[in-house]
């Protein structure tokens, strides 16, 4: 291990504390108030959380296209109307956790674009992970 | 005085495990992880062990038989292993009283003053749970009253599946039985020399071991092997050594009389910091976990540009050769050196200092069949032979050639899997 990943950098923004009042601002906006670490807005658990690429389109319905980065917590229990990640024959695959309508107790794997179909979840197969974010960039 | 009571949590085929949790594929099939020169198979999955291949096999001879049986090969990739690593330590430090992390996939935890609503057994199941949840990396844990002992209940938790991987050995009756089904070779602490000595007098088991007398054994074995009779009679003497790299550290580095500015002398300097380093490493008797290398401007001359930096580097395994902290040392350099500035001072640091008998061994040395990996003996003998020299005509005498080192160190990786956790171009991708 020779670099640690880039989940331990902080980047920090200063807030600004006083409210906009009518007058002249503040001589208290100066004063640093404290700081927002992306960091830490997007990674609750870092032992936990794990970087993915998206690159299929399955998931476009629910605004994951190609390209995009998730955030996985895997500390987080997986529940109805999660996105997950799951292992579907051997792979990892972001899809949307919803009950098997024919049966309470199975769950379906189902993707937000009508060009793809649901798949049920295999008994042995596991949620790998629950998606906490998506991350778009704008500008390359 | 509370009871002791000590806790080891070792991750399963760790390097496996990590390659599974990104590569699914790979689950249920037999899988192998080859050293850095894809020279020999340093870890197997549970699949690749019934197949009879050895830890610390080299490759080549297996290579048919792993191709012909379907066997998944893949070259160790060590960045994915560090941090996975440091994950799973992560998730026992913080519900652990205390944590001593002993090598890449085992470390120790203090459950000695739990409180009594606490089981330990629920304890070890659960933290067992959350690291499979967390990381994906499944894990053994062995409770006793000794870090021996809790190792011997490590591989009780591991062999036998009704214990689901959390067997805690505190009744005397099972502690007996245990031992008598344990080889005398497979204690911590008993190397394969002693090992051999005590089997040609017919000490065979850890049982047979645990009834020698005090006097025999400090006579025979000395300080360290009394220690390990105590440890197998319950008695803690190896304590807890919590994080204190002050103390468990060496250091070499200079400031320089004129400053240094290009790559290749910095290299040269740190070269013979490194070379002293590992010889003092080994002269105590000593092995390494971790180098930090730095370097740093003149922090006086403010009107000169001024740059300070340093990166600590984790050796795949512990090691006081010199040629694994040359390697280390020239890797940590490309990370750091940056051109343009006046190098007043740099050195090398290792730390994570573990006394090289009681260094982890599960690389080279499978639990059980013990066999030795030749090169490493050899290596050793040449490290012997350097120090001899060195030693009686000086350092430098002998050392190191490095020229061609550089592009030939991590030469072969065929099978690397990409660097999951620790690269953007490299993440999973679903």
């Amino acid at each position: 291990m020779l670099l640690r990943s880039d989940i331990t950098l902080e980047v920090r923004r200063p807030v600004f504390a006083s409210r906009i009042s009518a007058g002249f601002p503040s001589p208290a906006d100066d004063f640093i108030e404290g700081s927002l670490d992306l960091n830490k807005h997007l990674v609750a658990h870092p032992a936990a959380t794990f970087f993915l690429r998206v690159v299929g389109e399955s998931m476009l319905g629910a605004g994951i296209h190609p390209g995009d980065l998730l955030v996985v917590d895997r500390s987080l229990t997986p529940t109805v109307n999660d996105i997950v990640i799951a292992v579907l024959h051997g792979e990892l695959t972001v899809k949307r956790l919803l009950r098997d309508p024919d049966d309470k107790h199975l769950w379906i794997l189902h993707a937000e674009n009508p060009s793809y179909s649901d798949a049920k979840m295999p008994p042995d197969s596991e949620i790998w992970g629950v998606v906490s974010h998506c991350i778009r960039g704008f500008r390359a | 005085m509370t009871q002791s009571h000590i806790a080891i949590v070792d991750c399963n085929n760790f390097y496996v495990s990590c390659e599974r949790v990104f590569n699914p594929q790979l689950c249920n099939i037999p899988v192998v992880v080859l050293s850095n020169n894809d020279g020999c198979i340093i870890a197997r999955s549970n699949e690749a062990k019934a197949l009879g291949i050895p830890m610390g096999a080299p490759y080549f001879k297996w290579k048919r038989m792993i191709e012909d049986s379907g066997v998944a090969v893949m070259s160790s990739n060590y960045a994915l292993y560090g941090d996975m690593s440091s994950r799973v330590m992560q998730v026992l430090a913080a519900t652990a009283p205390a944590i001593e992390i002993y090598s890449i996939d085992e470390s120790f935890l203090d459950f000695s003053n739990l409180p009594t609503t606490l089981n330990p057994v629920d304890l070890a199941d659960r933290l067992r749970q959350q690291v499979a949840q967390w990381t994906g990396i499944p894990v053994s844990i062995g409770m006793a009253s000794s870090k021996t002992l809790a190792k011997i209940a490590n591989r009780l938790a591991k062999k036998n599946p009704s214990k689901h991987g959390v067997a805690n050995l505190t009744d005397p009756t099972e502690i007996a039985t245990t031992l008598a089904a344990t080889d005398v070779g497979d204690v911590w602490g008993i190397g394969r020399r002693w090992a051999r000595m005590l089997k040609a007098r017919n000490i065979m088991t850890a049982a047979d071991f645990r009834s020698c007398s005090d006097s025999w054994v400090r006579q025979k074995m000395g300080v360290v092997g009394l220690r390990t009779l105590h440890e197998l009679r319950g008695i803690p003497c190896v304590s807890l050594e919590l994080e204190s790299p002050d103390k468990k550290s060496i250091c070499v580095s200079r400031s320089f009389s004129t400053p240094v500015m290009e790559r290749a002398a910095l290299t040269d300097r740190l070269s013979d910091f490194a070379s002293r380093a590992a010889a003092k490493t080994r002269k105590a008797g000593l092995v390494a976990g971790y180098m930090t290398v730095f370097v740093r401007t003149n922090r006086f001359q403010k009107d000169r540009p001024q740059y300070s930096n340093a990166v600590t580097l984790t050796f795949p395994e512990m090691t006081a050769h010199t040629a694994d902290i040359l390697a280390a040392m020239r890797q940590g350099l490309a990370h750091i050196y940056r051109p343009g500035y006046e190098y007043k001072k740099a050195g090398v640091l290792l730390t994570n200092l573990v006394r090289q008998d009681m260094a982890p061994q599960s690389l080279w040395t499978h639990a059980g069949s013990a066999k030795p990996l030749i090169a490493q003996e050899k290596s050793n003998q040449l490290m012997q032979a350097f120090d001899g020299i060195n030693g009686r005509f000086g350092h430098g005498s002998i050392a190191y050639g490095m020229a061609k080192r550089q592009n030939n160190w991590f030469m072969r990786q065929e099978k690397v899997s990409p660097r999951y956790t620790t690269r953007w171009e490299d993440l999973p991708t679903v």
